[in-house]
C-alpha cells in the first residue's frame, strides 16, 4: 500500500483511538457512581473535608482547614517549608526514623 | 510551433548594474524537430529557453505556443495559438507541467529519494492517480534500461545513469516539447553520444526538442534539423540546418 | 478519484519518503515531541480528573466547620457550644467532631485520627487502605497505638475501607470517643472542631456570620471554600509541575523551532528543482504543511493516548513524585476519567499549529522563487 495511504490509516487509526477513549471515559463515568456513592456516604458520616493526597503535614493533610498563617507543625518532621517542601525534602538527619 | 516576437529579458532594469541577457529576438521554431541554440556561456541561450518554457516571462515581446494540450478554461481552438506571456501564474504552471519536459544541466535530481520516485515527482501535484504514472515511470526505466536501479537512491548511479533518470523524469507527463540546457557539459563523449541517441528517440516519437549547448556532439550532430547561433544576447544566425 | 485529493495524497507520498531520507533525525523529533505532548497531556488528564472528583465529593462535605481560634491558632471548642449553634434558626444539627494526627515512629507514616462511636465500637479501630497496605494489616489484627501517657492502646481493626475511598481515606483510623480521648489525653467535654448543616445552603452565609457574632473567636469554614481551596491546589500543584516542566519545554520549542524555520541550503536547492519540474507555489506548502503535520499531528495523537493510559490506567506513576512529595501513606489514584475536548483542543492549539506554522512559513520565500532560478544556479 502506498506510504500516504498507511499514515492517513495510521491518523485515523489514532483518531478512532482517541475518540474511544473518550466513549471510555463516559462508561466508566456511569459505572463509577457506585464508588462516588461509598465515598460520598463515608464523607457524610464522618463529615470529612479534605482530601487525602499528601499525608505530610497538616497543611497538606487537610488545607481546607489549616491556620490561616501560622507555620504548619503537626508531623514530627515537618518544619515549615512551603512551597520548597514539595520539591526539597527535609535533610536527611531529621528523616530517619526513630 | 513555437513563434516568439521581439523577445526581450533584462535583468535588474532601471539600475546601474542592468544588462540585458535577451535583445530583440525574433524567431520561429518549427514542431517535430530538433533545434540547437549554440552559444558560449552568457550568450542569453538559457534566459531564452526559460521564457520558452514558462519558466519566467520577457520582460518585452510576445511568445505564442501553438496546439499545447494544456486545459485552459479559455482556450478558443486547438489550432490557435495562446500567447504565453500575459497569462497568470496558474495557467502558466499548467502549460508547463503538460507541455514541457526540462532536461537541466546539473539533472537537478533529488538526493535521497529513490530513481522510480524521482521520475513520477513531476506527476506528483498533477492530481493523476498514482497508479497511472506509476506504470508510465516504469515503463520510461524500461525504455531507458534503467528499471534495474528503480529502488535505489540516486546517489549511487552513475553519471550516464542519472543522466537517463533526467531524461526519463521530463518525460513523465508525456511532454510535447523537451527542453534541455546544457545536457552533455557533464558528459564524456561516450554517454554524450549515447544522450544524441536518447533525442533521436525521442524525435522520432515526434516530440519537438530545443537544446542549448556549445558541445560539438550536439551541435554536429547528423540528426538536427536546425542550428541557431545566440551571441550577447542576439541570434546571429538563424539558419536553416545546412 | 478526485483530482484535488489525489493531488493531496501525491504530495504526502512524497513528504513521507522526504521525512524518511533522515529517519534518524525525524524519528527523536518524533518521540521528544510526543514526550512534551505526553507530559503536558497526562498533566492536563490528572489534574481535570482530580478537579472534578474533588468537587463531586466535597459536596457532601459539612455546610460550615467551626474552629475556635487562640491567639490566631486553632485551638479545642469547648462542648457547650454545641447547643447554642444549634439553637440559630436555619441550623439542621451541629456535631462536634473529634479528630487529630497520630505520627508512626516505626514507619515513619502521620494517620489521621477520627472518632466516630457509629463506626468502631471501643477497642476497635477501622483503617483506611493506605494504613493497613503500609502496615500490613488485615481485618482481626491488632494495631498498636502508643497514648500520649505512654501507654500502648491495642486496637482491633474492624474492617478496612475500600481501596476506592483512597482518596478521602487512605490514612484514615477511625476509632471510638473513648479510645480517641484515651489515645490522645484529651479533655472531656471539648471537640476539635464542630461540623454544621444547614438546610438552606442559600443560608450558609448568614448563619456563618451569625456564628462569627455570637463567637467572635470563631472561624467558620464553608463548603464552598472548601471546594476552592482544592480547584485552587490543583491549579497550584499543576502549576508547580508546569514550571518544572518548562526548561525543558523551552529547550523542545527553541529545538523544534531552529528545526523547521532553519531552511538548510540542501532544502532551498530541492524547492528550487521542484519548482523547475512543473511545482506551483502552493504544491511546495502544501509538501512543507504535511511535513509539518505528519510529525506535529503524529505526536499529539500519540501523547494523549499515551497519556490518557498513564494517568486513568496506571494511576499517574510519573506525577506521583511532585504529588506525594515526602508523605509515607499515598493513595492509590483510581480516578474517574475526563476527556475535556476544549483542553485538548487547546493543546492542539499549541502543539500542533505552531510546530506547522513554523515549517510551513520560512519555505514562503525559497517557494516564490521563480521557477528559473534552479536552473541559474
Amino acid at each position: 500500500m502506498r506510504r500516504s495511504l498507511q499514515y492517513l490509516g495510521f491518523t485515523a487509526f489514532s483518531l478512532v483511538l482517541l475518540m474511544s477513549l473518550a466513549l471510555h471515559a463516559r462508561s466508566v463515568r456511569a459505572h463509577a457512581d457506585a464508588g462516588l456513592n461509598r465515598q460520598s456516604a463515608l464523607v457524610k458520616s464522618l463529615q470529612l473535608t479534605d482530601l487525602c493526597l499528601t499525608t505530610e503535614a497538616r497543611y497538606t493533610r487537610h488545607p481546607s482547614l489549616a491556620d490561616r498563617h501560622a507555620a504548619y507543625q503537626d508531623h514530627p518532621l515537618s518544619l515549615e517549608h512551603f512551597p520548597s517542601g514539595s520539591l526539597i525534602m527535609p535533610p536527611p538527619h531529621l528523616r530517619e526514623v526513630q | 510551433m513555437i513563434e516568439l516576437v521581439s523577445i526581450t529579458k533584462s535583468f535588474n532594469s532601471g539600475k546601474p548594474n542592468q544588462f540585458t541577457a535577451v535583445d530583440n529576438v525574433s524567431l520561429n521554431i518549427d514542431p517535430h524537430q530538433i533545434t540547437i541554440l549554440k552559444g558560449p556561456s552568457g550568450s542569453g541561450k538559457t534566459s531564452l529557453m526559460t521564457m520558452i518554457g514558462c519558466m519566467a516571462r520577457p520582460t518585452s515581446g510576445r511568445i505564442f505556443l501553438q496546439g499545447v494540450a494544456a486545459a485552459l478554461p479559455y482556450q478558443q481552438s486547438g489550432s490557435e495559438a495562446i500567447e504565453i506571456t500575459s497569462l497568470p501564474e496558474r495557467f502558466l504552471n499548467e502549460i508547463r507541467r503538460a507541455t514541457f519536459g526540462f532536461i537541466f544541466q546539473q539533472f537537478n535530481l533529488i538526493k535521497g529519494i529513490s530513481v522510480l520516485e524521482n521520475v513520477m515527482l513531476p506527476a506528483y501535484p498533477t492530481g493523476e492517480r498514482r497508479a497511472d504514472f506509476r506504470t508510465r515511470a516504469e515503463e520510461l526505466l524500461e525504455l531507458f534500461n534503467i528499471s534495474r536501479h528503480a529502488a535505489k537512491r540516486v546517489d549511487d548511479l552513475s553519471g550516464g545513469e542519472l543522466q537517463r533518470v533526467a531524461i526519463a523524469r521530463a518525460l513523465i507527463n508525456n511532454p510535447s516539447i523537451i527542453i534541455a540546457d546544457e545536457p552533455t557539459a557533464h558528459l564524456d563523449s561516450k554517454l554524450s553520444h549515447e544522450f544524441m541517441e536518447n533525442v533521436a528517440r525521442l524525435k522520432g516519437e515526434g516530440r519537438t526538442i530545443l537544446i542549448a549547448s556549445h558541445d560539438p556532439i550536439v551541435y554536429d550532430a547528423p540528426l538536427i534539423d536546425r542550428l541557431v547561433e545566440m551571441r550577447d544576447g542576439a541570434i546571429v544566425d538563424s539558419g536553416r540546418k545546412r | 478519484m478526485n483530482r484535488s485529493l489525489e493531488r493531496h495524497l501525491n504530495i504526502l507520498d512524497f513528504t513521507l519518503s522526504s521525512l524518511s531520507r533522515r529517519k534518524g533525525k525525524n524519528l527523536s523529533l518524533l518521540a521528544i515531541y510526543l514526550l512534551v505532548v505526553f507530559i503536558l497531556a497526562s498533566l492536563v488528564f490528572f489534574v481535570t480528573a482530580l478537579k472534578r472528583e474533588a468537587g463531586m465529593i466535597l459536596q457532601d462535605a459539612p455546610d460550615i466547620v467551626v474552629q475556635r481560634l487562640v491567639a490566631g491558632r486553632q485551638d479545642l471548642v469547648p462542648a457547650t457550644s454545641v447547643a447554642e449553634i444549634a439553637a440559630i434558626r436555619g441550623v439542621t444539627a451541629v456535631r462536634s467532631r473529634l479528630w487529630g494526627y497520630y505520627y508512626d515512629g516505626l514507619i515513619g507514616a502521620n494517620y489521621t485520627v477520627m472518632a466516630d462511636d457509629a463506626t468502631a465500637a471501643v477497642g476497635q479501630a477501622v483503617i483506611g487502605a493506605g494504613i493497613s497496605k503500609a502496615r500490613n494489616l488485615a481485618v482481626g489484627d491488632l494495631l498498636p497505638l502508643i497514648t500520649y501517657q505512654k501507654n500502648p492502646l491495642m486496637l482491633e481493626i474492624k474492617s478496612v475501607l475500600p481501596a476506592g475511598a483512597d482518596l478521602m481515606a487512605a490514612d484514615l483510623i477511625v476509632i471510638a470517643p473513648d479510645d480517641f480521648r484515651a489515645l490522645f489525653n484529651f479533655p472531656v467535654n471539648m471537640a476539635t472542631d464542630l461540623a454544621i448543616s444547614v438546610r438552606n445552603p442559600k443560608e450558609i452565609g448568614t448563619i456563618a456570620a451569625k456564628i462569627v457574632e455570637l463567637f467572635p473567636e470563631a472561624r467558620p469554614v464553608l463548603k464552598s471554600e472548601i471546594q476552592r481551596t482544592y480547584q485552587s491546589l490543583f491549579d497550584w500543584r499543576g502549576g508547580m509541575t508546569v514550571v518544572i516542566l518548562a526548561s525543558a519545554m523551552l529547550s523542545f520549542i527553541i529545538f523544534a523551532w531552529d528545526k523547521a524555520t532553519g531552511l538548510s541550503a540542501e532544502e532551498r536547492r530541492e524547492i528550487g528543482i521542484l519548482k523547475s519540474i512543473g511545482w506551483e507555489t502552493g504544491d511546495v506548502l502544501l509538501l512543507k504543511f504535511w511535513e509539518g503535520i505528519v510529525i506535529s499531528l503524529t505526536a499529539f495523537l500519540m501523547g494523549v493516548v499515551l497519556a490518557y493510559g498513564h494517568v486513568f490506567f496506571l494511576s499517574a506513576p510519573i506525577f506521583a513524585q511532585a504529588l506525594k512529595g515526602w508523605s509515607v501513606i499515598y493513595p492509590r489514584f483510581q480516578l474517574i476519567p475526563v476527556v475535556d475536548a476544549l483542553q485538548l483542543s487547546v493543546l492542539f492549539f499549541l502543539t500542533v499549529v505552531p510546530y506547522t506554522t513554523a515549517t510551513v512559513i520560512p519555505c514562503w520565500r525559497a517557494a516564490t522563487t521563480d521557477p528559473d532560478a534552479a536552473m541559474r544556479s
